[in-house]
């Protein structure tokens, strides 16, 4: 599949998964494909602590748009920003004419009994201002760094129940707008993260059901993250190995060679396993992003995982239906 | 309050409360039951809490589905060991019945539609009734030891703070501007409240407020129990018994959350009594990576080529985790810090759970 169509299928992109898969990598990576594209892309945070703009080498974001990578010959840019949703909330006050009321909405501390009274007010707020984003065409692709799943489907799934317990007024009608974004595959598309392990292909298959199912979004690829590249040539001995190459073994290499080389193809095995796992219970196509062999990264390793990102995508085949859009 | 260091083997053996913290992936769930295990096994009556909604204790420990009240979970070891997942609306139903004065008020409060959303919607309801249900097994169900398994924040005050906080929202000014209206000076105040009241449910719908205050009303009264169970969560969290052990993983991102974390717990003086560090990649030898890329280099097109290449990743890998860790190390002195190398599969019996024991307790 052509990856500029792959990214233009719909502005905005939902990353979502559970804590500690790489989400705020993959977005970052996402971003950095976009822009590899010659598309703009903004990239947005909703929960404070998360270090995407170090991803960039930049500080950390906040609720006004910054410059994380400027466009440069065919690239096109990288921003970023936060979507918080205290001021969010502000926002949208002062947008009605509620500039007054939004300080003594903060200072009283009813925006807590508000959000309580209509649970999921907060979560309406921020893709409320996601979706004024993709309205006025803040950038080609608009990619949200979503909270860790299980609140990700509370997330998404908020504005059905906001549409029950709120059937009057702006907040009705914002909670409409939205769930028509979300569950338009022309406009917003989910993708989700996960590891080749047992633990997080469970839950992203349980996660990818739920969206699917409840909330009617449209499921992009799942990103498999930290998948180990497949080194040929593991099960060869050392000394062997070694003779045929002429060169002599240090001390002690044997040794470590054989262990390295054991440790490699177990964990390649097993994550090959859980792949094919991940294949059965959820069919829908797979980017895999290599491991990198790297405790922290840096700017360098998010454009390696744009690259992968886009082999990945040039492999998938092109989809059938959805994809036949109306010519432009 | 300073914890003297003391090892793993220790803490477990007479810390009467262990606090697991950090932020997810990082298999805290999996930690916290590891170390309730080992409770058992020294003798100890010992019961896990988690309150990971993944539901992965169960997973971990072989059990179908846990429910608010412990399981006990047989096994040859001289203690006992319990597990439970934690079910916040129904801790907090049992608080409200506790609490209320009557069946009538208890009734009038579960089936308020604000109080239905509580449990889910409040930040902090979850966190709140752990420490509920933490202060309910120390105290009233006699576990020697309790182990929790905080929910996953960015804040690891979020778990400390969170009786606090509902206390004071179930004690709300709102509710009580519009609530106390009698005394003379106080009704300008209401007027304006009123207004705003007004304004508000213009935004969210009437309904909703309706709701909402009606909760108030009914919980008129309750609120001097919520202080004073919250104040004994309080004391118990900060008591002498108590220890926070903090979770983490050696990657950079991790490090940085459990670093945030660590600062957090010094501003509140808790010292982190242990620091567990899972999913370390494992070294193979003493060496250099730029020398083992050089020797890559030298058998180039060989079969030996890339049994140094990949010699050579793991090494910098390693090396990296081990930069990252040495800071962390640091910053939580002094604190044991464990770790426990990456594990070959998952954890979801006792039989890896014993593997990971011997990683932490040395046997």
């Amino acid at each position: 599949m052509d990856p500029g169509q792959f990214l233009r299928a719909s502005r905005v992109v939902i990353v979502a998964g559970k804590g500690g898969v790489g989400k705020t990598t993959v977005s970052a990576a996402l971003a950095r494909m976009a822009a590899r594209q010659g598309l703009s892309a903004l990239v947005v945070q909703v929960e404070p602590t998360s270090g995407l703009a170090a991803l960039f080498g930049r500080p950390p974001l906040t609720y006004v748009e910054s410059m994380l990578a400027p466009a440069a010959g065919t690239v096109g840019e990288v921003r970023g920003r936060t979507i918080t949703p205290d001021d969010a909330l502000l926002e949208y006050l002062e947008d009605h004419g509620l500039r007054r009321i939004s300080k003594r909405l903060v200072s009283t501390g009813a925006m807590d009994v508000v959000a309580t009274a209509a649970p999921g007010i907060k979560d309406i707020l921020i893709l409320g201002k996601v979706k004024a984003l993709e309205r006025s065409g803040a950038a080609d692709l608009i990619v949200i760094d979503a909270p860790a799943a299980g609140h990700a489907v509370t997330f998404l799934l908020s504005v059905r129940g906001l549409l029950d317990a709120v059937r009057v007024g702006p907040i009705n009608a914002q909670a409409r707008e939205v769930l028509e974004l979300l569950t338009d595959p022309e406009r917003c598309t989910v993708v989700l993260v996960t590891l080749p392990e047992e633990t997080p292909v469970n839950e992203v298959v349980e996660t990818a059901f739920a969206l699917e199912d409840r909330v009617g979004v449209s499921l992009g690829p799942v990103v498999v993250n930290g998948v180990y590249p497949m080194l040929q040539g593991l099960e060869t001995p050392p000394a062997e190995a070694a003779a045929a190459a002429e060169v002599s073994l240090r001390p002690g290499d044997e040794v470590a060679l054989t262990a390295a080389a054991g440790f490699r193809r177990q964990r390649q095995a097993l994550q090959q396993g859980q792949l094919e796992r991940l294949a059965e219970l959820l069919p829908i196509p797979q980017l895999r992003l290599p491991f990198l062999f790297a405790a922290s990264l840096e700017p360098d390793h998010v454009d390696v995982l744009a690259g992968a990102l886009l082999e990945e995508v040039g492999a998938l085949s092109d989809p059938a239906v959805r994809t036949e859009e109306p010519s432009t | 309050m300073t914890a003297p260091p003391a090892d793993l083997d220790q803490l477990v053996n007479h810390a009467r409360v262990l606090v697991c913290c950090g932020s997810g992936g990082v298999g805290k769930t999996t930690t916290a039951a590891t170390l309730a295990l080992q409770g058992a096994k020294l003798g100890r009556r010992a019961v896990v809490v988690t309150i990971d909604p993944a539901k992965r204790l169960a997973d971990t420990l072989g059990i179908g589905s846990l429910t608010n009240t412990p399981i006990r979970i047989e096994g040859s070891w001289p203690g006992e060991l319990w597990a439970m997942m934690l079910d916040t609306k129904s801790t907090f139903d049992q608080l409200v019945i506790k609490h209320s004065t009557d069946a009538a008020q208890a009734q009038r409060i579960l089936g308020n539609r604000f109080y239905r959303n509580i449990s889910g919607a409040l930040s902090g309801t979850q966190e709140y009734m752990a420490g509920e249900k933490l202060y309910e097994l120390h105290d009233e169900a006699d576990f020697d030891l309790v182990v929790v398994d905080t929910p996953p924040a960015h804040n690891a005050l979020d778990f400390i703070d969170a009786s606090r906080r509902l206390t004071n929202f179930l004690d709300h000014r709102l509710y009580r501007m519009l609530m106390t209206p009698t005394r003379a000076y106080l009704r300008a105040v209401n007027l304006a409240a009123q207004a705003f009241v007004r304004t508000v449910s213009k935004v969210i719908g009437g309904e909703v407020l309706e709701d909402a205050l009606a909760f108030f009303s009914a919980f008129e009264g309750m609120e001097e129990g919520f202080r004073q169970r919250a104040e004994g969560v309080q004391a118990l969290l900060a008591a002498e018994a108590t220890a926070f052990v903090l979770v983490a993983s050696p990657r950079a991102d991790a490090v940085a959350e459990a670093r945030f974390f660590a600062d957090r717990l010094r501003e509140s003086n808790i010292a982190v009594a242990a620091l567990i560090v899972n999913r370390v990649h494992p070294q193979f030898s003493r060496g250099h990576v730029e020398s083992d890329r050089a020797q890559a280099r030298l058998a180039l097109g060989t079969a030996l080529e890339p049994l140094y290449t990949n010699l050579a990743d793991l090494r910098a890998l390693a090396e990296g985790e081990e930069t990252n860790l040495a800071d962390l190390g640091a910053q939580v002195e002094p604190a044991s810090v464990t770790r426990v190398p990456l594990l070959e599969d998952d954890v979801h019996d006792l039989v890896s759970l014993d593997r990971i024991a011997a990683h932490l307790f040395g046997r």
